[in-house]
């Protein structure tokens, strides 16, 4: 079908070597040459090494990494703090959690070297408190670099200082936004900080913070063993580079798939083996549920972020969750609108009431209750929730409505005419098929 | 920040096409407000830090200042005005419009609605906002299959005295934001999540802050309500009328809200130069004291056995008890005046005024409470006659001060008010210095630091503050003396030293609301009014003529500790007295015993007390409700009231007064006051004004007199047991506080405070034993040096005067059970 040279494992290259997790293992596949490297580098150069690159922020937005470092003021007798958001709580969203359980060095070492590069000497790891394992696991490899000499004092002779807190979060999806996430590091609530200040100039202990995703900061070590050139020659003109498309749902293979941006869905379909078998796709998210959702006329897009801006949704953290025509969109939606009511910090109005609202209407239409006007009380709903609420939760809450109406018009009208849902939610499971056997 | 300095930095922004120019760093909401736009708010205050959580104000800003505009509509109340920013409110923007009618109808989706049984309802910002900036009907329950509101089971104490409905709540935090940034109170948070957030009790610690009832104030709708005010009228029925606190020396404005004659609830008055919009709950919820069954609604008089009477007090009419009052103190010989601390600055000019041309005598001291000649001094020569723009510190003053000392002060329950400017100003950098045994909650919210001080050393405390680089004592830094420091020989010498060294200022904080007020009109032995020393023939010269009489005494007269001694040998007969507690005197027994000792009591009184029920003569005054008046701040700032009920039964002290003065001029001693009403009486304050010559000089207490600066832990003589430290709480058993039992239940309880080490040895009860008795009280441990206790001073029993010993003498601690 495809060929499979499509895919550039770099940050899944040893996923599959044996205890790919442990020191020796990622050793001896090259591993900490980039610190080796970085540490030879003025931390100056290494930031212009990253601005060259092209990286952009893995963790959902797509702001460029090495920007967001120059960002810190260097002339700021603050210390300086890098944080990583291990939070990963998106829906659909599943590349950082297998990251760090296969390969927690790549991480490490990359917080390494982005914190010689921002200089700073603290740097924290905020994992989501649910993944335990994972916590465990980051544990053990922080222990595995203090004991050979990458984290503590004077690394490797260099003078550079750093210590790394590994932080097990308490549960929540809001804490995945950076100034949530700098909120409950610091013992607090945690909910989402007015800016500015941004968080670049008071950001954790109101010092100088950087806050990036797992796979941006994992990204790191490889750009400065191979270079900005290797790096940005992969991918496309705005968008470069390599990621991580999280496949899931109904797919053959659901799995990682580390592919340069702007591969299209077609061609990640076809490496995971195509829709399943005997069935088509329907509607998919490109980067989380937070990403409005595109249908099958989509499956040539560039994913990349220009591309998915372009057709009116976002990149997201490419956490492509696959639907085929067994689904029901209107069940869908809910669940995830039922999500959002659930992680809604409450902070702010739009978000707090408004979710809590939709899922009220959206329960009713999948019911069979409600009239058609239904469907643009909730457009309006959403009108008022997007743009207006204190943070991107209440914004991400809303595309799942705005892009299932705009596509899937009829089939919320068709609960309404069949007095319910006239899906067998049964022939969507993974089971489908398979009672008999049972 | 004064005028000045702000215009110097003016942004000019478009707001509705119109063009104001703002000082920098103003918010939107508040640039708008210039232009006559009011955008719509919940969580602004402000007096509060934004944080843009209601959503409420959104704005659309088509250009930011830089050409470019947001993409989507902003928070007004978190957004600084940029030169050259266009805003569009709801006014001119159906994007701006629009966003603020959804969060509107979103604000209802869980809100009860159930204004008609709501303490809000008519004066609710929800309700308002709802009706201008919201669509008539929501469209929640004719949505999908009927809208489900969240409920909750209602409503939680979160403390005594203030109650939450969770369902009225929309989370905006004023309240919250209020106890931790304002006093520092972080007694309630916000907790759950989603439609689930809601207010809560901080863990394990139910909301006790001297200051809580600000949060019902704030709560933009009916989710708090207090104990004492819930279901129990309707905004609109009540009448508002503005008043002033009278419950300490910070003058605070309150918002009296009655209805048929009754006070129905008090609020916090927006006076941004003294108490901004905030009050303590003492000062919001202590007004049952003037409704209380004890209160004397008619003049008493005794039929004296002498007389042949039985000698018991009988209702009198008002005629007679002035004629027989006036009989008795002209009977009497040697008369002296003791009006309390309590009384109006009008009131307490009376007082000064019938000593002097009635009974002829300067024994006339406000002081009801312990005093030293070196205080009066103090008073006469640093305090009286200053004030705002007079030499005086201001509450503005603090926030600008390099630094502060409190000696013999502890603000937070002695001066709430002052507590809360200084707490303010320590969160912009002020730094705070106590001269005290302990560190203080208070002075833990103030980030202040503990200057260790054993009563009685703080003279020595203050002589080292001089060359004390980390204190920075300059001519920026305010020094405030609180009363207690009458007890501490050398204390003011020691300040004035300070002061004069450094260039630092004073200024000196009472604890009653009328004591400033009593020092200006002339109730010290050494005083006339406006600051005419007795002791200055020209002042007295004054004094007389503006009186229209002959002289006025020229003999020094005593103090109250004299007047008391002086009762006590029969040297004075008559006292007329008003509100005294003798439990609350330097010596509570003498006191007491003087009292019974006169020859002849006229007593001045609200309610009945053991004066009244030794007095000869008993008139009822109208409590400070029914009355207009002056009390005059800590910072000799007057602060006039009018009347807010209409009063029957009792009269104006001036009134009785003026009616005593009549009778006693028509038995040929001396002449009448001149006055009958409030208004002819702050006319001849006005006519005579202050004292323009020479004032009275403060005589420092020479080395010999103060007492050596070393510990006298070591140094009394191995006098055995601890020095007994002391001051009141706030809330206490003050006779003011009577009638609300809810607001009693947010007191703190009386505690022994011990070190450490004390309580270790002891266990968690003492008993404490002095000259005057013995008190026991549950213990805990402060940090207070070895051989120093604490206790409160009016908060169990009669009062450590009474029933222990007095201030910074010896106390044996032992352990015991309760
Ligand atoms: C509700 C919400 C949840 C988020 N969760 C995550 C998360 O779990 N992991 C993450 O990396 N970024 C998350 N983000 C994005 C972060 O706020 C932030 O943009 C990101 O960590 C920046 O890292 P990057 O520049 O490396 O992408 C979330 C944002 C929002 C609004
Ligand atoms: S949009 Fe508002 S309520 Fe929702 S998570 Fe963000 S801040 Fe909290
Ligand atoms: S109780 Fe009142 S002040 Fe406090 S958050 Fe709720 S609505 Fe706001
Ligand atoms: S008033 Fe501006 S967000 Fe609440």
């Amino acid at each position: 079908m495809t060929a499979p040279d499509t895919l550039t494992p770099v940050l899944t290259a040893t996923w599959a070597d044996e205890r790919s997790w442990t020191l020796d293992s990622y050793t001896a596949s090259g591993g900490y040459e980039g610190l080796r490297r970085a540490l030879t580098m003025s931390p100056d150069d290494v930031i212009a090494e990253v601005k060259d690159s092209g990286l952009r922020g893995r963790g959902g937005a797509g702001f460029p990494t090495g920007m967001k470092w120059g960002f810190i003021p260097q002339d700021n007798p603050k210390p300086k703090y890098l944080v990583v958001n291990a939070d990963e709580s998106e829906p659909g969203t599943c590349k950082d959690v297998p990251l760090m359980m296969a390969s927690p060095h790549t991480l490490v070492e990359g917080v390494i070297i982005s914190c010689f590069a921002i200089r700073a000497h603290t740097a924290f790891i905020y994992i989501r408190g649910e993944v335990l394992h994972v916590v465990r696991r980051v544990q053990a490899a922080v222990a595995e670099a203090y004991a050979a000499g990458h984290l503590g004092r004077d690394i490797h002779g260099s003078g550079f200082d750093l210590d790394v807190v590994v932080h097990a979060g308490a549960g929540a999806y809001i804490c995945g936004e950076e100034t949530a996430l700098l909120e409950g590091l610091e013992g607090r609530r945690g909910q989402p900080r007015l800016r500015p200040p941004f968080p670049a100039v008071a950001g954790l202990y109101a010092s100088p913070t950087v806050i990036n995703n797992v796979e941006s900061i994992a990204s790191v070590p490889s750009i400065v063993r191979h270079g900005a050139a290797w790096f940005a020659s992969m991918g496309t003109e705005k968008s470069k580079g390599f990621g991580i498309f999280s496949l899931s749902g109904h797919v053959t293979r659901p799995g990682q798939y580390e592919a340069p941006l702007g591969i299209t869905l077609r061609e990640l379909i076809g490496l995971a083996g195509g829709i399943r078998e005997g069935h088509e796709l329907k509607f998919w998210t490109p980067g989380g549920s937070s990403t409005p959702l595109l249908t099958a006329e989509h499956l040539d897009l560039p994913l990349d972020f220009e591309g998915m801006a372009a057709a009116g949704t976002m990149l997201g953290t490419r956490a492509i969750q696959l639907f085929d025509e067994t689904t029901c969109v209107v069940r869908a939606v809910l669940r995830w609108t039922e999500f959002y009511k659930h992680e809604s910090c409450g902070k702010c109005t739009p978000c707090r009431e408004g979710t809590w609202w939709l899922v009220q209407t959206l329960a009713a239409l999948e019911r069979g209750q409600g009239s058609e006007a239904d469907l643009d009380l909730l457009l309006d709903q959403c009108d008022n929730i997007l743009g207006r609420s204190f943070c991107a939760l209440g914004d991400g809450a809303t595309s799942p409505i705005t892009s299932s109406i705009r596509f899937f018009r009829e089939e919320y009208l068709a609960h309404l005419t069949h007095g319910g849902c006239p899906f067998d939610a049964a022939r969507s499971t993974a089971w489908a098929g398979q009672e008999a056997l049972a | 920040m004064s005028d000045v300095e702000q215009r110097t930095d003016l942004v000019s922004v478009t707001i509705d096409g119109i063009q104001v120019s703002v000082p920098r760093d103003t918010l939107v909401i508040r640039a708008a407000e210039q232009v006559g736009v009011q955008i719509p708010r919940f969580c602004d205050h402000p007096l509060l830090a934004p944080v843009g959580a209601c959503r409420q104000c959104l704005v659309d800003v088509p250009d930011a200042g830089n050409g470019r505009g947001f993409p989507k509509p902003q928070a007004s109340c978190t957004l600084p005005v940029a030169e050259g920013m266009v805003v569009q409110t709801q006014a001119t923007s159906e994007v701006a419009d629009k966003a603020q009618q959804g969060v509107m109808e979103f604000l209802l989706v869980n809100h009860p609605l159930d204004c008609p049984v709501c303490d809000k309802g008519g004066e609710c910002p929800l309700q308002n906002q709802a009706m201008s900036n919201g669509r008539g009907e929501s469209r929640f329950a004719g949505s999908g299959s009927g809208g489900v509101k969240r409920t909750f089971p209602k409503p939680i104490n979160l403390s005594p005295q203030v109650l939450l409905d969770r369902e009225r709540c929309i989370v905006c935090q004023r309240c919250t934001r209020f106890a931790e940034e304002i006093p520092g109170d972080p007694f309630i948070a916000l907790v759950e999540r989603g439609a689930q957030q809601q207010i809560g009790i901080a863990e394990d610690a139910p909301f006790l802050s001297y200051f809580s009832g600000n949060t019902i104030q704030i709560c933009p709708v009916g989710a708090l309500t207090s104990e004492s005010y819930r279901f129990r009228s309707r905004p609109f029925d009540l009448v508002s009328s503005p008043s002033v606190a009278e419950h300490d020396a910070c003058g605070a404005a309150i918002r009296v809200d009655h209805r048929r004659g009754k006070v129905m609830r008090r609020l916090a008055g927006n006076d941004p130069e003294v108490n901004e919009e905030w009050i303590t709950d003492k000062d919001r919820f202590a007004f049952t004291y003037a409704t209380q069954p004890d209160r004397i609604t008619y003049p008493r008089v005794r039929d004296r056995v002498e007389d042949g009477g039985d000698g018991s007090l009988r209702p009198a009419s008002w005629p007679e008890a002035f004629a027989v009052a006036a009989r008795g103190l002209a009977a009497a010989g040697a008369c002296a005046v003791l009006p309390g601390g309590r009384v109006t600055a009008e009131d307490a000019y009376a007082y000064a005024k019938l000593a002097r041309v009635s009974l002829g005598t300067n024994d006339v001291d406000f002081r009801a409470r312990p005093l030293s000649a070196e205080e009066e001094s103090f008073l006469a020569g640093h305090v009286v006659l200053t004030g705002p723009g007079d030499g005086g510190v201001t509450y503005a003053d603090l926030e600008r001060a390099s630094s502060v000392v409190l000696v013999g002060l502890e603000p937070e329950e002695e001066a709430g008010t002052l507590f809360l400017r200084l707490r303010k100003a320590s969160r912009r950098g002020l730094r705070v210095v106590s001269i005290a045994p302990f560190a203080t909650r208070g002075l833990r919210k103030l980030s202040g630091t503990l200057v260790q001080t054993v009563p009685g050393r703080e003279p020595g405390a203050l002589r080292e503050l001089l060359g004390h680089a980390d204190h920075g004592i300059d001519s920026r830094a305010v020094v405030l003396l609180g009363e207690r420091l009458a007890t501490v020989p050398g204390a003011y010498t020691a300040a004035a030293e300070l002061a004069a060294r450094t260039g630092a200022r004073l200024a000196w904080v009472p604890r009653r609301a009328g004591d400033r007020g009593a020092l200006e009109a002339g109730c010290l032995p050494s005083l006339l009014p406006g600051g005419r020393p007795v002791a200055d023939a020209a002042a007295r010269v004054d004094a007389a003529t503006s009186w229209g009489v002959e002289s006025v005494p020229e003999t020094p007269g005593r103090d109250a500790d004299a007047i008391v001694a002086a009762l006590l040998t029969g040297e004075v007969g008559g006292l007329v007295v008003g509100g005294v507690d003798p439990d609350d005197t330097a010596d509570p027994d003498a006191t007491r015993r003087a009292v019974e000792a006169a020859r002849f009591v006229v007593a001045l009184e609200l309610r009945e007390t053991e004066v009244t029920r030794a007095a000869d003569v008993v008139f009822p005054v109208t409590p400070v409700v029914g009355k207009a008046g002056t009390f005059v701040t800590w910072e000799g700032r007057p602060r006039p009231f009018e009347a807010v009920l209409a009063e029957a039964g009792a009269l104006p002290d001036l009134r009785v007064l003026s009616g005593i003065a009549e009778e006693l001029a028509r038995l040929g001693r001396g002449a009448p006051l001149g006055f009958r009403t409030v208004a002819e009486v702050r006319a001849e304050m006005a006519e005579i004004g202050p004292w323009d010559g020479e004032r009275a000089t403060f005589a420092p207490m020479s080395a010999l007199d103060t007492p050596s600066t070393d510990d006298p832990l070591t140094t009394a003589g191995g006098a055995p047991g601890s020095v007994l430290a002391t001051w009141k709480q706030l809330l206490d058993d003050g006779a003011m506080q009577a009638g609300d039992k809810h607001l009693a239940a947010t007191a703190r309880p009386a505690v022994a405070r011990v070190p450490r080490t004390v309580l270790d040895a002891l266990g968690p009860v003492v008993t404490l034993t002095g000259d005057r008795g013995s008190v026991t009280l549950p213990a805990e441990a402060a940090d207070l040096p070895d051989g120093v206790v604490w206790v409160p001073t009016r908060s169990s029993g009669r009062g450590v005067l009474a029933d222990l010993a007095s201030p910074g003498a010896r106390v044996t601690v032992k352990g015991a059970e309760l």
